[in-house]
């Protein structure tokens, strides 16, 4: 295959891919914008929709269903943790990355026990190879280079149109003043917490028709959300949709032409030269 | 190839009686053993002896009741069998049919008078497919259980890791693995796999069909690593000494989930792709080379490790039609329709199509489980020969050196996979291997190898090492 | 100083007692437990190295695994390729992992708070993808044996052979006592002083004239090079390296064991070691979904017991625990 074939493929692969990691970590930069928390067990949100989306899709055979359910339970879930957790350890940084730590085994080891260990996949809702002169790629697959920046767009609009939104920028800003106000912290708290959670549930449904649901799915998304997030400033939504797709393109164009683990190694190298430069990221606020 | 072929050479007969019991020199014996295999299931419900309860000590043990077969003593103090299982971790799909194999051939043995007359009491431990554990595991059941033998792991870091110990330990480690460690000269006397063909042999075995009938200039796909590389330098070396041509190597780290951006670099005159994949995301690896390549694809040949637990008929595996894959043991069951085969399917609760016979969803592990059952038969009929009766270095002595002599483990009920030709010095066991071609959604066995042509030679000599 | 000797006495009798006590124990318990003590004197090492960076400095990181792992392949790949001596491979093994933590230490102690966690784990999981990456040399995933190329450790007149679960377990307790004097050392020390002030407040620690940055970076080393000397230790002891060990559940190992056993004391990362790993392999025995028992270990540490085992004990009854 030529350089240039090669090359597109590489950009092609990368985009998407990126596109997906961008909402995974959106959802993992708004928690940590609004409550300056940490949410290891984020990742494992990104598998329950991955599961829950298999388990509609199978029993209620309808993959949208999937797309409704498994974002609402994981919303769920996490508003339980927020309140019975987070809340009781007052927030505090390093208590709740051990707390979440907790979280990601108990999550995983429960999906271990009701799922199993096997890796499951679901019918695309429609099935169609795009055919390229060169190669052929999943129609599906495609689809996802709109849907995910749609589904950022709306969250976008949700935190610059909505009251709820403006309370979490204003929380963002300075929880005190906000306080003072009258924003009810608390449950600006909590929504943000089940918000990103489902941003995260969503890229997980999202990917099952290609991925597989599969329990440890959970911990290569986290970390390379942390890339994005590092790279493009906690907290920031446009940084965290620029760093993805920075992350992505290396590693789709690292990978076809040299090695995906190498792509992996220089994403993260890429990491250090920016804390390095700009310690709180390319779009983080100076601190 | 029927066992009926095959004239027993092994040298240890010293006991005689122990031989109907084990069963199955020649073919008549078998029929004979089936009937009295059957019989001794259907009388009572003494089958659910086995219990499922996960209190940690004897998690499963069975004693030998009253419906044993007669003339077998009875009672005895039990032989002790660890087993070492890939509950949790990546390994966790073929642990879960690891274990219900060995459960299933453990619960057979004793209701035909377990081994000597003596019961097997099973010790299960999970090893979370983590090295580091599979040591501790074995210490657990060499120091603690103090059990008799170890029944090994799958995955090929926790062999590697668990072997040693074993060894230091002094007490017999049957891994069950396919890996090319055990008869690479790379573990110890204490290592054996006598279950289960390993990766190099069953590469030279698929090779000259290969070259044969799908094409010369092969690209090879595989994972990277250790059991990556086996497939790698051993169907490579196979290939190219019957005039293959290897055009590409595409090595693929264990943890990758895309794959679509290793398939530029399949080179375009590829005439088949080889391919051989382990880990939870086999399935979009199929999935996305199918994608990627559509009707203009090369022939393909895979492991069904790449498969492995996985139905044929998913969603998206549609071009999967007309490819091959290299089976150890055929799923769907008229791939070998054997007595034996059958026997083992139902004993174990598999399907014709390779799935549980309660849940057509969970698809078994089938080319690789059969090792468990087959081992422990082989551990059987090693202590009823060699005369072991306890954890001394005189016992283990006499168990080591009888089963380094053993030559061949003839087709039957304890061997439904077929013969094994076994090589005492590489303590490695040599068996037949399936070829099969996926037709209407299901794989159809298109080939069977024979036993010489996985055979190679070697200078490993494990004999030589001191005990 | 008046509060420097206070307790002193009790302190250093304390240590030695909980040594000796690890060496009688060879005599008396069972083979098994014999081994299982051996695997958590190596691993109680660890924590022990971890310790000094969370209990001591209040830093906390997601990426020790890496140090552990440059020791276990420093001490390993030595052995394998050089045919080192374990001897040799050992001081090796310290030196290099002193030189990784240095260096990433420089690099990472440039942020601070969850940035630090974070970016810790991220190196830590670069080290772990470079041992996959090179698996040409490392094995990898499946890792490789040292069992035949273990040299007898020479002691002048006669020597000894490190697959001898003897030798294994008096293996462990030097390398784990040494770690564990050293710890008490520290606490006791000026140096481990300007670090408790950090842990405190590093504001005030700053404004009095302290150079925060070479203080963390310090401990840091000293965390990283006791981690690795752990790993060294493993890769000998057990002869096995793989890039198991160099995973993030590495990395998470030794903040469970330590905030149970009680971060900031010197005991509590052998107590947390200790129990955890007997307690990992009570349940496994129960459940196969023992990680369970570390997810809810961990979410009832910070929920209703955040001092840990020895932090509890220190805040009740014995004030002069170090």
């Amino acid at each position: 295959m030529s350089l240039e074939v090669t090359l597109f493929l590489g950009l092609l692969d990368g985009v998407v891919f990126g596109l997906i990691m961008a909402l995974i970590a959106l959802g993992l930069s708004i928690a940590f914008g609004v409550m300056r928390i940490v949410n290891v067990a984020h990742g494992e949100f990104y598998m329950l929709g991955a599961v829950i989306a298999w388990y509609a899709t199978t029993y209620l055979g309808n993959f949208i269903l999937g797309l409704i359910i498994a974002p609402a339970a994981v919303i769920g879930l996490a508003a339980i943790v927020e309140r019975t957790v987070l809340r009781k350890i007052n927030y505090n940084p390093e208590s709740t990355i051990v707390a979440t730590i907790g979280l990601l085994y108990i999550i995983q080891q429960l999906v271990l026990a009701i799922y199993g260990p096997y890796a499951y996949n679901v019918e695309p809702p429609f099935y169609l190879r795009v055919d390229f002169p060169w190669f052929g790629y999943s129609g599906y697959k495609l689809s996802i280079a709109f849907v995910s920046p749609l589904i950022m767009g709306l969250t976008a609009l949700f935190i610059f149109k909505t009251r709820l939104g403006l309370y979490m920028r204003a929380t963002q800003q300075d929880r005190e003043i906000a306080q003072a106000f009258g924003v009810p912290v608390g449950r600006v708290y909590m929504a943000s917490f089940a918000l990103g959670a489902a941003l995260a549930a969503i890229a997980g449904v999202l990917v099952v028709p290609f991925l597989q649901a599969y329990y440890l799915m959970g911990l290569e998304a986290l970390l390379i959300s942390f890339m994005i997030v590092i790279i493009g400033g906690l907290g920031s939504l446009k940084g965290t949709l620029v760093a993805a797709l920075i992350i992505g393109v290396i590693d789709g164009v690292v990978s076809v032409f040299f090695s995906p683990t190498l792509a992996k190694i220089v994403g993260s190298v890429l990491v250090a030269a920016v804390l390095l430069v700009r310690p709180t990221g390319l779009f983080g606020a100076e601190r | 190839m029927v066992s009926g072929d095959r004239i027993s050479r092994r040298k240890a007969l010293k006991a005689i009686s122990n031989v109907a019991a084990a069963g199955a020199i020649v073919g008549a014996g078998v029929v004979g053993a089936i009937g009295g295999f059957m019989a001794g299931s259907t009388t009572g419900g003494a089958q659910q002896t086995v219990t499922e309860t996960r209190t940690r000590e004897v998690t499963k043990t069975v004693t030998a009741t009253k419906t044993v077969t007669a003339g077998a003593p009875t009672g005895g103090n039990p032989i002790k069998i660890g087993f070492e299982v890939h509950r949790t971790g990546i390994g966790a799909v073929y642990g879960k049919w690891y274990e219900r194999t060995t459960v299933a051939a453990v619960n057979l043995i004793n209701e035909m008078g377990g081994i000597d007359g003596r019961p097997i009491e099973l010790v299960i431990e999970d090893d979370g497919t983590d090295p580091q554990r599979g040591a501790q595991v074995v210490e657990k059941f060499a120091l603690e259980h103090k059990v008799d033998f170890i029944l090994g792991a799958l995955f090929s870091n926790v062999v590697l890791a668990a072997a040693p110990r074993a060894g230091e330990l002094k007490i017999p480690y049957f891994a069950v693995s396919e890996g090319y460690h055990v008869p690479s000269g790379k573990l110890n006397r204490y290592s054996f796999q006598p279950g289960i063909t390993d990766v190099r042999s069953q590469t030279q075995a698929v090779a000259g069909w290969i070259v044969e009938n799908l094409g010369k200039k092969i690209t090879m796909v595989f994972p990277d690593y250790a059991f990556g590389y086996d497939h790698r330098d051993w169907f490579g070396k196979a290939a190219r000494d019957l005039g293959g041509e290897i055009l590409e190597l595409i090595p693929i780290p264990p943890t990758e989930t895309t794959f679509t951006k290793y398939f530029p670099k399949v080179p375009a005159d590829t005439e088949v792709l080889y391919h051989v994949m382990v880990g939870p995301a086999v399935l979009t690896f199929v999935k996305e080379m199918g994608e990627f390549f559509g009707s203009k694809r090369p022939e393909i040949f895979g492991f069904i490790d790449s498969l492995e637990g996985v139905a044929i008929d998913s969603p998206g595996l549609e071009f999967l039609e007309g490819t091959y894959f290299w089976e150890a043991f055929p799923r769907y069951l008229d791939g070998y329709d054997t007595p034996y085969h059958r026997f083992f399917r139902e004993k174990v609760g598999v399907d014709e199509n390779g799935a549980d016979v309660n849940d057509p969803k969970s698809v078994a592990t089938y080319s690789h489980m059969f090792s468990c059952w087959e081992t422990l038969f082989i551990i059987k009929e090693t202590v009823e020969q060699s005369g072991y009766t306890r954890r001394s270095p005189e016992d283990y002595r006499a168990f080591i050196e009888t089963l380094e002599n053993f030559r061949w483990f003839n087709e039957g009920n304890q061997h439904p996979q077929g013969a094994k030709l076994f090589n005492g010095r590489l303590h490695q066991g040599f068996g037949q291997q399936f070829i099969s071609r996926v037709e209407n959604g299901r794989l159809k066995t298109v080939y069977r190898t024979k036993i010489e042509d996985s055979v190679y030679e070697s200078d490993v000599d494990y004999t030589k090492q001191p005990l | 100083m008046y509060v420097a000797n206070k307790g002193l006495g009790k302190a250093l009798a304390l240590h030695i007692g909980v040594i000796a006590g690890f060496f009688i124990l060879q005599f008396i318990v069972p083979p098994f437990h014999a081994a299982m003590l051996t695997r958590i004197m190596v691993l109680a090492t660890y924590a022990i190295g971890y310790n000094i960076l969370l209990g001591y400095t209040g830093l906390m990181s997601l990426g020790h695994a890496m140090f552990f792992a440059t020791g276990l392949y420093a001490a390993g790949l030595s052995v394998i390729y050089y045919g080192l001596p374990p001897l040799e491979a050992l001081p090796l093994a310290i030196l290099l992992s002193a030189v990784m933590s240095a260096t990433m230490g420089a690099i990472t102690l440039r942020t601070s708070g969850v940035f630090f966690l974070i970016v810790t784990m991220i190196f830590s999981q670069v080290f772990f993808l470079t041992t996959l990456y090179f698996n040409m040399i490392t094995g990898g995933e499946e890792g490789l044996v040292l069992t035949r190329y273990l040299k007898p450790i020479s002691l002048g007149l006669f020597s000894v052979e490190l697959t001898d679960s003897v030798v294994k377990y008096n293996f462990a307790l030097i390398i784990f006592s040494i770690a564990f004097l050293f710890s008490l050392w520290l606490t006791r020390s000026p140096v481990g002083r300007v670090l408790i002030a950090i842990r405190e407040n590093d504001e005030r620690a700053e404004m009095l004239g302290y150079n925060i940055y070479k203080y963390k970076l310090l401990a840091f080393t000293m965390s990283g090079t006791i981690s690795g000397m752990a790993g060294a230790a493993y890769a000998l002891v057990f002869a096995y390296i793989g890039s198991a060990l160099a995973s993030i559940l590495y990395s998470i190992n030794p903040l469970l064991w330590t905030l149970l056993g009680g971060a900031g004391t010197t005991i509590g990362p052998i107590i947390g070691t200790g129990l955890m790993i007997y307690i990992i392999d009570f349940t496994s025995g129960i459940t196969s979904s023992y990680l369970i028992v570390v997810g809810i270990t961990l979410m009832l540490l910070v929920l209703a017991f955040p001092p840990g085992i020895v932090g509890a004990i220190k805040r009740r009854w014995i004030r002069w625990l170090p």
